[in-house]
C-alpha cells in the first residue's frame, strides 16, 4: 500500500531510495541538496534495511565509492549539485566506460563556477552531451515534481541495471527544496547475496572455484578491442533511444503553438499555457521526462502541426539545440529563459510566447 | 649423516634475465646463459650441482619463474 | 650426491616452491627486475595460505600496476588514478565479510590520491593498503613523483629534484601512522630473500588484522624502478639500499595490538 507524506523533493528522493532497496549512498554536502544525506543519516537506514550511508571526503571520493559499490552489483547512489557534479565527472566517465549501474542525482544550481545556490537548468549540456571524457551517454531523467523525485529513485535503479549504465536524475534547486505531497511505494527488500550473484554475474563478489575471475575496468590498451567496446556502448544507447524515451504531452492535440520545457520550467510553462488558452491561443506543452533519450520523434511530429515552438529553460538555451535538431527548419524555434538562479514567472513566458512565437 | 640435495627448474621463456636471483643464491648455482630466449633475454640457468633447495632464488624472482625441489639423502 | 639424478630430485613429493596458482600464467608486464612482480606474488601467496581467494576483492590503481588484474587471479576492480581507497571503502562497507585491499604506487597513493588515502586511513576502514614506493612515475616514463629523493633525476626533474622549487619528498607512511584509524603501518622491501620473507609476514599480518576487524593496515614496499632510474636491476637494488632506505627507513612504524 502506498503511503502519503508531505516532503521536500530531496527528502522524498532519499526516502524512495531506501524503499527501492538501495544498498548504499555516498555523498558530500552541497546546497541545495544536502537534505538528501541529512535525511538518510537521520533515518538510520542501516537499521531499517541494512543500507549503508557514508559521508565522503569529497564528491570525487563519493562517486568513486559508487564505482566500487556498483562493481559489486550493489544498488548504490550519490547526489550533489552542479559544482559537485562537475567534480564527479571523472568517476562518471569511468562508471559509464566500465558499464556499471548507479543512480546520480543533480539538484542543479546556477553557474558557472561557484555561481549561486538558487535553482537553474544550466547543466543540460553536461548531463546529456557527455560531461566527462569519452563517447558515452547517461540515461537522464528530469523530474518536475516531488512525486517524480521519489518515483525516479526506483525507476533509476531499474533502468540502471537493465542497461548497466549510470542514470542521472537532473533536478533543480526548486524541485529539491519544495514541499509537496508524495505517494511512497512500499519497502522493497534489498537483494540477497544469492540474488546479486544471479542478477549481476559480472560483479566482483569474490572469485569462486567454478567461475573465471570478474574484472571491472574501463581500460583496454588494444585499440581494436576498445573500438568494439565503444561500438557496443553506442548500440546500447540506440537501444535506450528505442525503448526508454519518456515525455508528457499537455494540450498538444489541437495545439497551434508549442512550448517545450522540462522540470521546474515545465511547471510554470503549464500555467502559461493555461493563461494563453484563456486568451484564445491554442498552445500546448511538451515536457521531456527523459532528456537522454530525447523525445525527438514526438517533437518532430508536432513540428508539422504547429506554427512555432518556444523552449523555456532556466539557462541561456541548451535543450533548444536538441529541439531544433528534431524540428529541422520547418518551424521557428525560439528560446526564453532566465539565468543566474532566477525562475521565470508564467506571465513572462506568456509575454515571450507572444513576442517570439505568436506575433513573431 | 643426512644430506639435503636440491634442484631448480627455470621457466626460461618467462625469465627476463634480471639477475636478481644470482646474488641470492648462497651456493652460486645460477648464472645467465649465453643463449637467449624467445624474447631475447639471456635467461638464468643452473650451472652446477650445488643446489640445496633453499628457495632463495625463487622467493626473490620478480617473475616467479623458478620452481624448487629438495630431497633428503640418507 | 653424484648418484642422485635430477629426475629423482624433481619429483612432486620433493617440491618446495612453485609460483602460486593465484597468479595467472600470463607473463608479467613489468620490466626485468622490477619489485612489482615480487610484491604481487607475496600478496597472492598470503591469500592462498589464508584460503581467502573466493572472499577477496582487489583494487588496482593507475600506473605500472594498472594491469594487476591480468596477473592476480581474483576478482578485481580497476580504479581511476588515486581513487582506489574510495572504491575499497565502499566495497568493504557493502561487503564486511569480504577481504578488500588496494595495490597502489607512489604517484597514485601519495600525489593524486592523497585525500582518498588519508581519509580512508583516518576513518579506519577495515582494509589493507599495499603501497609500492619506487620514487618515480614508472608507467608514464619516469617523471618526478611525490617520493622522488632530493637531487634525484627524473624526466621532469632532469637536473635533479630541487626541493626549493619542486618541494620535498613525502614520507606519507609516517604521516599515515599518525592517524588513529590505522592499526598497523610498516615499511618493507623485496630485493633480497630475507626482505621478501619479512615483507610477506607483514602482508600476512595486515590481512589477519582485517580478518579480526581491527582497522586499516598499511604496508609500504620500497622498491626499485631500474628503467626509470636508468640502471641495471642489480645496480638499482644497490642504489635503493644506499639512497632510498636512508630516507625511507625499513621497519614497523606503528603496531597496535
Amino acid at each position: 500500500m502506498k503511503e502519503l507524506r508531505l516532503m521536500k523533493g530531496n527528502e522524498a528522493f532519499a526516502e524512495a531510495a531506501i524503499r527501492a532497496g538501495a544498498d548504499g549512498y555516498f555523498g558530500y554536502p552541497i546546497t541545495p541538496q544536502s537534505e538528501v544525506m541529512e535525511y538518510l543519516m537521520a533515518e538510520k537506514p542501516h537499521e531499517r534495511t541494512g543500507m549503508v550511508v557514508l559521508q565522503a571526503e569529497s564528491e570525487v571520493a563519493a562517486i568513486n565509492m559508487v564505482y566500487g559499490g556498483a562493481s559489486c552489483g550493489k544498488r548504490v547512489l550519490t547526489s550533489s549539485s552542479s559544482p559537485g557534479i562537475s567534480l564527479k565527472q571523472e568517476g562518471i566517465s569511468y562508471i559509464a566506460g566500465a558499464e556499471l549501474p548507479c543512480v546520480i542525482l543533480n539538484v542543479v544550481r546556477g553557474g558557472p563556477g561557484l555561481g549561486t545556490i538558487q535553482p537553474s537548468q544550466s547543466d543540460y549540456f553536461q548531463s546529456t552531451k557527455g560531461g566527462g571524457h569519452g563517447d558515452y551517454k547517461l540515461l537522464v531523467l528530469a523530474p518536475s515534481s516531488v512525486q517524480e523525485m521519489a518515483d525516479f529513485a526506483g525507476l533509476g535503479f531499474e533502468l540502471a541495471f537493465k542497461y548497466r549504465n549510470p542514470v542521472l536524475i537532473l533536478s533543480d534547486g526548486a524541485i529539491g527544496q519544495m514541499m509537496e505531497k508524495v505517494e511512497l511505494d512500499e519497502q522493497k527488500p534489498r537483494w540477497t547475496e544469492e540474488e546479486i550473484i544471479k542478477n549481476t554475474p559480472w560483479a566482483t563478489t569474490g572469485k569462486t572455484k567454478n567461475r573465471e575471475r570478474n574484472i571491472i575496468t574501463s581500460l583496454d590498451l588494444d585499440s581494436g578491442k576498445q573500438e568494439l567496446h565503444n561500438i557496443s556502448l553506442q548500440a546500447k544507447y540506440r537501444e535506450m533511444e528505442k525503448n526508454e524515451t519518456r515525455y508528457e504531452a499537455i494540450s498538444c492535440e489541437d495545439a497551434e503553438y508549442l512550448i517545450v520545457a522540462y522540470g521546474t520550467s515545465a511547471r510554470l510553462s503549464q500555467k502559461a499555457v493555461d493563461l494563453l488558452r484563456a486568451e484564445g491561443y491554442k498552445v500546448g506543452l511538451l515536457r521531456p521526462i527523459t532528456l537522454f533519450p530525447f523525445p525527438t520523434a514526438i517533437i518532430a511530429k508536432l513540428a508539422d502541426q504547429v506554427k512555432g515552438i518556444l523552449t523555456v529553460e532556466m539557462s541561456a538555451g541548451q535543450m533548444i539545440e536538441d529541439v531544433r535538431l528534431a524540428v529541422g527548419c520547418r518551424v521557428k524555434v525560439e528560446h526564453f529563459g532566465r539565468m543566474g538562479g532566477i525562475i521565470p514567472s508564467p506571465t513572462e513566458v506568456v509575454d515571450a510566447t507572444h513576442k517570439k512565437i505568436i506575433g513573431g | 649423516m643426512a644430506k639435503v640435495v636440491g634442484d631448480i627448474v627455470i621457466d626460461i621463456e618467462k625469465c627476463k634475465g634480471c639477475s636478481v636471483c644470482i646474488p641470492a643464491c648462497p651456493q652460486d648455482v645460477i648464472a645467465l646463459s649465453k643463449n637467449v630466449n624467445g624474447k631475447g633475454y639471456n635467461y638464468a640457468e643452473s650451472i652446477n650441482d650445488e643446489c640445496t633447495g633453499c628457495t632463495n632464488c625463487a622467493i626473490v624472482c620478480p617473475d616467479g619463474v623458478i620452481t624448487v625441489y629438495r630431497k633428503k639423502v640418507e | 650426491m653424484a648418484n642422485i639424478t635430477k629426475e629423482e630430485i624433481r619429483k612432486p613429493e620433493n617440491l618446495v616452491y612453485k609460483k602460486t596458482d593465484l597468479l595467472t600464467d600470463k607473463a608479467l608486464s613489468y620490466c626485468p627486475g622490477c619489485g612489482h612482480g615480487t610484491a604481487h606474488r607475496i600478496v597472492m601467496e598470503v591469500l592462498e595460505e589464508m584460503d581467502i581467494q573466493d572472499k577477496t576483492i582487489g583494487i588496482a590503481p593507475v600506473g605500472c600496476s594498472v594491469l594487476a588484474y591480468d596477473f592476480m587471479n581474483i576478482d578485481m576492480q580497476q580504479a581511476a588514478h588515486g581513487r582506489a581507497p574510495a572504491l575499497a571503502t565502499a566495497v568493504k562497507r557493502l561487503h564486511p565479510d569480504k577481504f578488500v585491499f588496494t595495490y597502489q604506487g607512489d604517484g597514485d597513493l601519495a600525489a593524486i590520491g592523497t585525500a582518498e588515502t588519508i581519509h580512508a586511513c583516518n576513518r579506519g576502514e577495515n582494509i589493507v593498503i599495499i603501497f609500492i614506493n619506487n620514487g618515480i612515475y614508472g608507467m608514464t616514463g619516469g617523471q618526478m613523483a611525490p617520493t622522488t629523493l632530493p637531487g634525484m633525476k627524473s624526466s621532469t626533474s632532469p637536473y635533479g629534484r630541487d626541493v626549493q622549487t619542486m618541494g620535498n619528498p613525502l614520507r606519507i607512511t609516517e604521516l599515515i601512522a599518525q592517524l588513529p584509524g590505522t592499526i598497523f603501518v610498516t615499511r618493507q622491501a623485496v630485493h633480497t630473500p630475507a626482505h621478501v620473507r619479512k615483507a610477506k609476514k607483514a602482508v600476512r599480518k595486515a590481512f589477519e588484522n582485517q580478518k579480526l576487524n581491527k582497522g586499516l593496515s598499511f604496508v609500504e614496499i620500497v622498491s626499485n624502478c631500474n628503467s626509470g632510474w636508468k640502471m641495471t636491476p642489480l645496480k638499482s637494488n644497490e642504489w635503493m639500499v644506499d639512497n632510498m632506505f636512508p630516507y625511507y627507513p625499513l621497519g614497523d612504524i606503528k603496531v597496535n595490538e
